[in-house]
């Protein structure tokens, strides 16, 4: 964080993926002009926006060391039970229905978090049972069928809502969930704590941190982003559904690492994770435009990755 | 004899602004032992590490038998004979005692698979050499042994390679008595068939009864070779430090009035095996240490204070409270005011790939931040302070702690934990790996905290520290306090006939065989 | 301290494993309708075989304390393959199953290139080159279909002799001519050295990059049987059943009693975790469970399974010994 290294700006990861931003922007814009449009660009942003709340609370998770596998379906139980909650209740009640989606996120995140800080079990199993469980829960409880459901008013109009006719909502919700995690990273004990545990948990726990708080708070918000992402997601859609959070997995852990955090843990910072998603979300619409197959697609994606951290591990060795 | 069958001419390494070695010219002979001394940060680890081939020296060369060696990494140092034993052991754990012991040369059958049955053979063999085939046992896993038998597996996987080079880095420090005499045999032997053997050891009763030559280090310089036995050991250990062993303590003060109240007391402390009724007391404005051969039961009396032991039992009052607290973090509470320094300060005691700054203020952040925010200006003001009061040496407290000497990462652990205003200071061996300038300005830090009023117990394996800065020595045995020496009692030799359990009159043949009596010029 | 129960001590969980499978197999054969025959143990055996094999490639992954996200990927890439090129007249149906078993090896041969010269971790190496070859596999069969030469799928599908399920001979053939020789030469012994102290490893003169390298190209190598059998069962490729079989491949890892954080694993072990995970979801079939709780059941076995490991809590006393 403070390590004299990561002094030059250009140097830096975030630096690294703000540069290659340019030049895909760049590019984008020579193959074709309408990239450069601002209304095309606010539809990126947008539908970066659903990615970038659910990287930000995986790079809180990231920065300890340990991976959150269960963001698919907590997303998804979360909007479930709010557009449930918000359809029964109807009229004003309706926001309980948010409310009781985001207390379902914390309370998965808490889930997670008893397992990976008190039983000491793996994040990377115990996140993966978590959401195997959820699948079966929703599965069960649900049926084959989409479960009636509407998003609350306050949802659609954050999911899919402008503000002054021209920004979208969501990405208000996504700074203001940046400007709050960025806060707690820099400014605040709990995330001084965070970088120390994901540096040496043994120590920081000799240091007097209580460790397992720490990491039950970081996976109590991964929870809870991917609690409002399901929020915005179902708000932007005009319902849940079963398969609303399987497209997230791997792009919400990609965006992180690509974004110069280090998957071990104790490195990186929250710049960092939003030029990732911007990255990718850019990378993403990109090749769409281009009518390239999905099949390319997949493969520009894993190249990327692939690129932006073979870069920075060998600046990291050399 | 061949004088210059292994050498080092012109080695140079740097590891960013710090100079390990520094021109370093060196020889050794063919079938001969030959003691490397030096403290630590002398630079003698980070020529072990060269010549095992770990480490690329930055100019210079070695030769073996007048050939040149090019080595990339460990394995093309054991292709040319020169096999290393380090003190981080290098055992895989999972695996069984053969399979460790023929790790990268097993006996291959004629499909070019791992003979088990030969591969035991030659394991029997290697431990037969030192003596010791009768007690271990080769199917073991070598996570199931205790530490001496890992070091004795460690020794027959250097000799089942039949070096030409021997070089060990404290090979016997966990081991009996018993198996230090068997090693030394063994050492002779290959000796006598032609093997050049280095060791690096700061115990110089076994330097005096194994070492032909003797070669000393200093700042990463080579100092001075000279046969073993034409110095006496005051000469070498000024050759060690540079200069004259000055008055190495700060001057004790009287004895604490009797109305003083102890701020630690315990009674009666079991746990496991390894406590079994504990009784002590630290006041306030006492050094207290803690002393006895390593393994009676001293860390574990430590965890417990911090409450790190599950199934402690008995009664420990620190100040009005009657049970230990919750940990370190339960430590840091009003009502404890404790301080634990832990024994090792890479893993346990430093983040150490975070910068000097953060490492110093972690444990007092929660003081100096409202609400859970952090008072950036204050945390500021505190860094500075700290290293201004503890002069740590640093470029800047936003470098990473890893670069900094073992002395300095010391006074950051130290550091961290005085920001947090202790009244009980825990410390488990902190002068380990310290250079003696450092210690002696840690050793007048403590000094003036005990005049400030803390109570402080020191865990040391240097019998010659306890002696020199402790009010009161309790020396353990067996789980217990077998003697509390003060004043004219705090000898020596008081300190070793309790540490083995002997009573007045009973004094061993060879003090100096015992681990916590022998001279430590470089812990 | 005699040899056998020096041996009960090393392989208790992989035992452990192995007996919960035989008391759930002895259940599922009392429960099936058709009893217990060679048929139904066929069909048993058949449902688990794929994923045994790509659970063996993660295991000799997990063993060096590294992890393939890539693998169903590798499964996928290969079983498309096969649904293109395993047709025709004998010679070409052998071609293209050494065709299919090259492809993943490479595949995997990439993923260690990629840790060790790049220097990625694991997950995040093998998280980017899951969705390369899942893009390729695309390519190749952009929707599911293709077919697989229906001599070769019967005979493998079926039983020896009316006795013995062929899957399951060719498992054990598979283990005894591929895994046996590497776990007893250095390269293996380098495996499992890498997982539990590399650094020694490293000092030791282990060739600690090559042993990498094995460890995931055959991984690959293994995931490729397994897209293999897949398509001699379902006679066709499909490009996206990849995700379901990585993760199942960990938790069969698991099951098995390995440590994810290496040096220890047993493929006996994580073979046993396979079939128990395709048993329960047969029995819950059989018993009547709603298929719609199934996975709710899949997922609580998952739970048991992994938090029994957290009963080595039960036996710290130095409480610095839950970090380690």
């Amino acid at each position: 964080m403070n390590t004299l290294a990561l002094r030059n700006p250009i140097k830096t990861p975030t630096g690294a993926v703000l540069l290659a931003l340019a030049a895909l922007l760049l590019l984008g814009g020579a193959v074709n002009s309408q990239f450069f449009s601002p209304t095309y660009l606010l539809l990126q942003l947008q539908s970066g926006a659903f990615l970038g709340v659910i990287a930000a609370g995986a790079t809180l998770v990231i920065l300890l060391g340990h991976i959150d596998l269960s963001v698919p379906w907590t997303l998804t139980v979360a909007a479930t039970v709010a557009t449930a909650v918000a359809r029964a209740k109807g009229g004003a009640w309706a926001e309980l229905g948010p409310l009781a989606g985001i207390a379902a996120g914390a309370l998965i995140g808490l889930l997670n978090g008893v397992g990976v800080a008190y039983l000491r079990i793996p994040s990377l199993i115990w996140t993966l049972a978590v959401n195997t469980i959820l699948l079966g829960a929703v599965a069960f409880h649900a049926g084959n069928t989409v479960i009636s459901s509407e998003p609350s008013p306050i949802m659609a109009a954050l999911g899919a809502g402008r503000s002054f006719g021209v920004l979208p909502n969501a990405v208000l919700v996504w700074v203001a969930v940046s400007v709050l995690v960025v806060w707690v990273l820099r400014r605040t004990l709990m995330g001084r704590y965070i970088y120390a545990v994901g540096t040496r948990e043994v120590a920081a726990h000799m240091s007097g941190i209580d460790t397992r708080r720490v990491i039950l708070g970081a996976f109590v918000a991964s929870g809870v982003c991917s609690a409002i992402a399901g929020l915005l997601l179902a708000g932007y859609a005009g319902q849940s559904y079963q398969r609303m959070g399987d497209p997230f997995l791997l792009p919400g852990i990609a965006a992180v690492v690509v974004g110069g955090t280090s998957i071990l843990g104790g490195r990186g910072r929250y710049g960092g994770t939003v030029a990732g998603v911007l990255l990718i979300t850019l990378m993403s619409s990109m090749l769409s435009l281009m009518h390239v197959p999905e099949a390319v697609k997949q493969i520009c994606y894993g190249l990327v990755i692939v690129v932006m951290v073979g870069l920075y591990s060998r600046r990291q060795a050399g | 004899m061949n004088n210059d069958y292994l050498q080092l001419i012109g080695v140079s390494k740097r590891y960013g602004g710090i100079t390990a070695l520094s021109d370093v010219c060196f020889s050794a002979a063919r079938g001969s032992i030959h003691a490397i001394l030096g403290e630590n940060g002398a630079g003698k680890s980070t020529l072990m590490k060269t010549l095992a081939g770990v480490v690329r020296p930055d100019t210079g060369a070695v030769r073996l038998d007048g050939r040149e060696l090019r080595m990339t990494g460990p394995a093309q140092a054991l292709d040319e004979g020169i096999v290393c034993i380090f003190q981080e052991l290098s055992l895989v754990p999972h695996l069984s005692v053969a399979a460790n012991i023929c790790l990268a040369n097993p006996p291959r059958n004629r499909l070019g698979l791992i003979d088990a049955r030969r591969q035991n053979e030659m394991a029997r063999e290697a431990l037969a050499r030192i003596g010791c085939e009768r007690q271990i046992d080769l199917r073991e896993r070598c996570i199931d042994l205790p530490l001496s038998q890992r070091q004795i597996v460690e020794i027959a996987k250097a000799v089942v390679r039949r070096p030409r080079v021997l070089i060990l880095d404290e090979a016997t420090s966990a081991l009996t008595a018993e198996d230090v005499e068997k090693v030394m045999r063994l050492l002779r032997t290959l000796r006598e068939e032609g093997t050049c053997v280095l060791f690096i050891s700061h115990r110089m009763h076994e330097v005096d009864a194994l070492a032909d030559t003797c070669s000393v280090f200093r700042n990463g310089e080579h100092v001075s070779t000279f046969a073993a036995g034409t110095k006496p050991h005051e000469e070498i250990v000024r050759l060690m430090i540079g200069r004259p062993i000055a008055q190495v303590y700060p001057p004790k003060p009287a004895p604490l009035p009797a109305s003083v109240q102890p701020y630690l007391q315990v009674s009666g402390l079991r746990s496991g095996t390894q406590l079994k009724g504990v009784e002590l007391s630290v006041r306030p404005g006492e050094i207290v240490g803690l002393g006895g051969l390593d393994g009676q039961g001293q860390r574990e009396l430590m965890l417990a204070l911090a409450g790190l032991l599950r199934d402690a039992r008995g009664e420990i009052r620190i100040g009005a409270q009657t049970t230990p607290p919750d940990g370190p973090r339960g430590g840091k509470r009003e009502g404890y005011r404790m301080a634990l320094i832990p024994e090792d300060r890479k893993t346990e005691g430093l983040m150490l790939a975070q910068s000097v700054h953060d490492n110093l203020g972690v444990s007092a952040l929660d003081r100096i931040s409202r609400f859970g925010v952090v008072d950036h200006a204050a945390e500021q003001a505190l860094v500075a302070e700290l290293v201004k009061t503890l002069q740590i040496k640093a470029p800047d407290t936003r470098v990473a702690v890893s670069t900094l000497s073992g002395g300095n990462q010391q006074k950051v652990v130290l550091a961290k934990w005085l920001a947090t205003q202790p009244r009980l200071l825990l410390l488990m061996d902190p002068t380990r790996g310290v250079d003696v300038g450092t210690k002696q300005e840690i050793y007048r830090l403590f000094r003036d905290l005990a005049a400030k009023g803390l109570a402080i117990l020191f865990y040391s394996t240097d019998c010659d520290e306890l002696i020199g800065l402790c009010d009161r020595v309790l020396v353990m045995y067996d789980g217990q306090v077998r003697a509390s020496l003060a004043g004219a009692t705090l000898t020596e030799e008081q300190i070793l006939m309790n540490a083995m359990n002997l009573g007045r009159g009973d004094a061993p043949a060879h003090t100096r065989r015992v681990r916590a009596g022998a001279l430590e010029y470089a812990a | 301290m005699n040899a056998a129960s020096l041996h009960l001590r090393h392989h208790a969980r992989t035992l452990l494993a192995l007996g919960l499978l035989g008391v759930l197999l002895l259940a599922f054969l009392a429960i099936h309708p058709r009893g217990a025959s060679a048929a139904v143990l066929t069909a048993w055996s058949n449902q688990g075989v794929a994923l045994a094999l790509v659970a063996i490639g993660q295991t000799l992954v997990v063993l060096t304390s590294g992890i393939d996200i890539s693998i169903g990927a590798i499964m996928a890439l290969s079983n498309c393959v096969a649904s293109t090129l395993v047709q025709g007249d004998p010679t070409q149906v052998a071609l293209g199953v050494a065709a299919v078993l090259l492809v993943g090896t490479l595949c995997g041969v990439t993923n260690g290139l990629i840790i060790v010269y790049a220097r990625i971790q694991p997950i995040v190496a093998t998280l980017a080159t899951g969705t390369i070859y899942t893009g390729i596999a695309l390519l190749v069969r952009p929707t599911p279909g293709g077919e697989v030469d229906a001599g070769l799928s019967d005979a493998m599908t079926g039983t020896l002799g009316d006795l013995v399920p062929t899957s399951l001979v060719v498992l054990g053939l598979v283990v005894l001519l591929v895994w046996e020789p590497l776990r007893r030469s250095l390269t293996g012994r380098t495996l499992f050295a890498l997982g539990s102290a590399e650094q020694a490893a490293y000092m030791s003169g282990l060739s600690v990059d090559r042993a990498k390298i094995v460890a995931y190209a055959t991984a690959g190598l293994f995931a490729a049987m397994g897209g293999l059998f897949l398509g001699f069962q379902t006679a066709s490729g499909d490009a996206a059943i990849g995700l379901p079989y990585t993760l199942n491949s960990v938790a069969a890892v698991v099951l098995g009693g390995a440590a994810l954080s290496g040096g220890a694993a047993s493929v006996l072990g994580t073979i046993a975790g396979a079939f128990l995970l395709r048993t329960i979801g047969s029995l819950m079939f059989f018993t009547g469970v709603p298929p719609l709780a199934q996975p709710l059941f899949e997922g609580l076995v998952l739970i048991c399974a992994v938090a029994l490991g957290a009963t080595r809590l039960l036996r710290i006393r130095n409480r610095l010994e839950i970090f380690r």
